[in-house]
């Protein structure tokens, strides 16, 4: 009953025969590119004026570019820079802090506190704005602590943990200004939110490139990536090859604090105040969801932080293009629920199998043809 | 007689090209016990999972007995349906949940359960086979070789036509070896047609009937137990003669160990909170030693202490003559040791990161955070152990996760092996992979030892041990209980010793 041993096949088939689609939809990119493609084809099908940028005279008298591309990037702005700290956090923990829009009310009041000197409607700047900032984010990190030490020492759900100051956040935040609404009046401060003098290009896009090229940066030049991606994947041997999986987890959440300041920060620069309750509400679930739309598991594990980055993007140029067609912002969620379907289920590995596959098998019967 | 499953020109290809089992053809027939060999990477766990509707295969039928076409299984509960019922390697079962929800999980039939009928079947069914648990227990606070025995309690009693057993004895001593092959010789009896995969050779020639043999992903062919010698079996897995074990020996004469010498690591009254009671350990340069004992010991818990992986709660620890603060793996790391955790799967590789970044991580935590290796550098040094240890894998960008388990146990020596220790513990580096790794392996401990460096090695099968170290530690019941060294060195004495009592 002995069959011979049959001459040995080929072991692996080359790249270069897969189908071009096919090695593109298995990029982790694919989702969140595609959704950006369809958004613009979408709209320049629609209605080509979209893209349009124009310069205008702002309030101040000073020419700036206007358009809804403009509108896009910078406001999109403080999601990009929560989804970079939100996908760290995700890798390293599994899990998402659902506290970052309270906690930035916290940051933007502190801000707003040390600017104005205590007063509630302040003229000039009462402290340096560099100085404001930093002490912002040494604030923030120590939130973001409080949260990593629960989830990273105490073992309690991200979610859970970060309910905590989901809760009590935005009460903090007034609290930080004896419940004032403080308003600042000096131009100056409206700068990072705005435009700088004689710059036509709105501040926070700088911003957040600056902050792109910041991690960028830090993922070139540190092992975050490294620790962050084995602690999420395997804790326990990322401690037997002499990590510290705590610590690791703690510093992730420490940095999404900085972030957080840094989009508080911006928040806050746009209008020069702040309303306790309404400041970045519900911003949360964007970051969450533009890590997802990035292709990154919510589980934790690997990431990508671009993927994050675009969909972020991707989420603001939705929002946008709503607007333009004057959804009303009440029905606004619901329209972009329809479109958040389709792109989470599409970007899902099941999905994604049998899209493969589907492609696959045409592919291959054209080869046997030739 | 008609097969009772049978595999027509099973192809499977796995993302990135590998192909992972081409035109396999197999068959089962009523009332036998058929053997799947051939080394990691021969692509058995892979048939398998196509068989039991974990993966979708690329090519291929499968029929089963008294249907005329052939059977769609896509997913387990397909196979299950079919009669297909599977006993893996790994645990699969839900550690949180107790036994008897393991036992009966995905198996009812309406909405509600009734807890109670559960609670009292899965009693019968454990007193049947003799399993030591307790129906209302949580199945994570059983040893591993009694949630093995959940798991086969829980595919026998699905009423399975086939019953696939992939490495089901790895982690069982003798006695429950013994009774699950009384059991598996009463399903035989019964009609069912059992597919066995093991890596121990005298395991298969005790239950077997029929053996079919696949090497890197095809059929090599099927045999009669009779007409296949075990050496004729070795080499047919292998593609070539098994090398000689004599060859090994010799190597462990040539490596001599100066007595007089400062230990490389020495230990006095080392405990930790994995309640391994206070122990002495030494080590010398160039020497291989190892604990043995049987399964829960306390071997594993003695190098975990020494490598700082659990809370240590006492003891003094010199290394090379000055006296050593080890109270975490990275400062064992520091002072030259290297650890091969016994779970590979569980402490051991990072699944999702590739080849290359699960070969680098110690060094490059060891180098610290602030001083990433280039890519180039990390890539040079993954090729050269990728070559060095013969890892099979398509590129050195490949999860690990997707390679094999002797190769991702490779992959874990490489990470060890670049940071060049002094002192490198081997816990069951040769637990559940094939013969010809199991040999290199080996070899790799002699050639290491030979080059000056310490080796503990800790292995289940004593044969190995005693090929490999000059000096055993013999633990029973969480203390050590004996040192053999020299003419002591035979697998009686160390039985002798592991039982204890007059024996000795």
């Amino acid at each position: 009953m002995t069959a011979p041993v049959k001459t040995p096949g080929k072991k692996t088939r080359k790249s270069g025969q897969e189908s071009l689609v096919k090695r593109l939809t298995r990029q982790q990119l694919f989702i969140p590119l595609a959704a950006l493609v369809l958004l613009v084809l979408f709209n320049l099908i629609a209605d080509p004026s979209f893209f349009a940028v124009s310069i205008k005279e702002n309030s101040l008298g000073n020419p700036v570019l206007s358009g809804n591309i403009i509108s896009v990037l910078d406001n999109a702005s403080e999601l990009v820079i929560l989804s970079i700290g939100m996908t760290l956090v995700t890798a390293s923990s599994g899990g998402q802090d659902i506290s970052v829009g309270a906690a930035m009310a916290i940051a933007g009041s502190v801000i707003l506190r040390l600017v104005c000197g205590g007063q509630v409607n302040a003229d000039t700047m009462h402290m340096n704005l560099f100085l404001a900032l930093f002490i912002a984010i040494v604030v923030s990190m120590l939130f973001g602590a409080f949260n990593g030490t629960l989830v990273a020492y105490f073992k309690i759900q991200p979610m859970v943990a970060t309910l905590i100051l989901y809760t009590a956040g935005r009460s903090i935040a007034a609290w930080i200004n004896n419940n004032e609404l403080p308003i600042m009046n000096d131009l100056s401060f409206k700068y990072a939110g705005t435009f700088l003098p004689g710059i036509p290009i709105p501040t926070p896009v700088f911003i957040t490139i600056f902050m792109i090229a910041l991690f960028w940066l830090v993922l070139k030049f540190t092992n975050l990536g490294l620790y962050t991606q084995s602690v999420g994947i395997n804790a326990s041997s990322a401690r037997l090859n002499g990590l510290n999986p705590q610590r690791v987890k703690l510093l992730t959440y420490m940095i999404l604090g900085a972030c957080v300041a840094v989009a508080g920060f911006i928040r806050v620069s746009r209008s020069g105040s702040i309303n306790y309750s309404r400041i970045a509400e519900n911003i949360e679930m964007d970051a969450i969801l533009a890590v997802a739309l990035g292709g990154n598991a919510l589980s934790g594990g690997k990431f990508n932080i671009y993927g994050s980055v675009l969909g972020a993007y991707v989420i603001q140029f939705l929002t946008t293009t709503l607007y333009k067609y004057d959804v009303p912002s009440t029905a606004l969620p619901a329209y972009k629920a329809v479109v958040v379907i389709l792109l989470v289920v599409l970007s899902a590995p099941v999905v994604r199998e049998k899209l493969s596959r589907l492609k696959k098998a045409p592919a291959k019967a054209a080869k046997e043809v030739s | 007689m008609e097969p009772i499953l049978e595999v027509r020109n099973l192809t499977k290809i796995y993302e990135g090209g590998v192909l992972a089992n081409h035109q396999i053809n197999f068959s089962v027939e009523e009332g036998e016990i058929h053997a799947l060999m051939g080394e990691n990477g021969a692509g058995k766990s892979t048939l398998i999972k196509c068989l039991t509707g974990v993966y979708a295969k690329d090519e291929g039928d499968i029929y089963l007995a008294g249907q005329d076409k052939p059977v769609t299984i896509r997913s387990p509960q397909d196979a299950q349906n079919a009669g297909i019922s599977t006993v893996y390697q790994e645990i699969t079962l839900c550690p949180n949940l107790t036994v008897a929800e393991n036992l009966y999980i995905g198996r009812s039939k309406g909405p509600g359960t009734s807890w109670k009928r559960m609670n009292t079947g899965a009693k019968k069914i454990l007193t049947s086979l003799g399993i030591p648990a307790s129906p209302k227990q949580q199945l994570g606070t059983c040893s591993i070789a009694v949630q093995q025995m959940v798991a086969i309690a829980r595919a026998v009693d699905m009423e399975c036509k086939v019953l696939i057993l992939d490495e089901p004895t790895s982690s069982l001593d003798e006695q429950e070896v013994e009774k699950l092959f009384g059991l598996m010789r009463d399903l035989k009896a019964k009609g069912v047609g059992i597919i066995f995969v093991t890596h121990f050779l005298d395991q298969v020639y005790e239950v077997c009937d029929r053996i079919t043999v696949l090497r890197d992903g095809q059929l090599v062919g099927e045999y009669v137990i009779q007409d296949l010698p075990r050496v004729q079996l070795v080499s047919k897995m292998l593609g070539k003669e098994l090398d000689d074990m004599a060859d090994i020996k010799s190597d462990a004469d040539a490596a001599a160990v100066d007595p007089q010498s400062t230990p490389v690591l020495e230990a006095h009254g080392l405990c930790s909170g994995a309640g391994i009671k206070p122990f002495d350990f030494s080590i010398r340069k160039g020497e291989v030693n190892g604990f043995t004992g049987l399964l829960g010991s306390g071997r594993s818990e003695c190098v975990r202490a020494i490598f700082g992986a659990d809370h240590i709660t006492g003891g003094t620890v010199t290394v090379e003559g000055k006296s050593a603060h080890i109270r975490k793996p990275l400062d064992a790391m520091k002072k030259g040791i290297g650890y091969l955790p016994e779970d590979r799967k569980g402490d051991g590789i990072v699944g999702d990161l590739s080849v290359r970044e699960n070969i680098i991580l110690a060094l490059q935590v060891m180098k610290g955070f602030f001083r990433p290796f280039s890519r180039a550098q990390a890539e040079a040094f993954a090729d050269e152990y990728i070559k060095l240890l013969e890892i099979k894998t398509a590129s050195s960008d490949t999860p690990i996760k997707s390679l094999s388990g002797g190769n991702q146990q490779k992959v874990i020596l490489a990470r060890w092996l670049l940071t060049d220790p002094k002192y490198l513990i081997l816990d069951e580096p040769t637990r559940g992979i094939d013969i010809g790794t199991k040999i290199e392996i080996q070899k790799l401990v002699l050639k290491l030892a030979a080059q000056g460096k310490s080796v503990t090695f800790i292995s289940s099968e004593i044969d190995e041990m005693l090929r490999t170290c000059s000096r055993l530690i013999v633990m029973r019941d969480r203390k050590t209980v004996g040192e053999l060294t020299g003419e002591d060195l035979t697998q009686a004495k160390i039985m002798a010793t592991i039982a204890g009592g007059e024996a000795q």
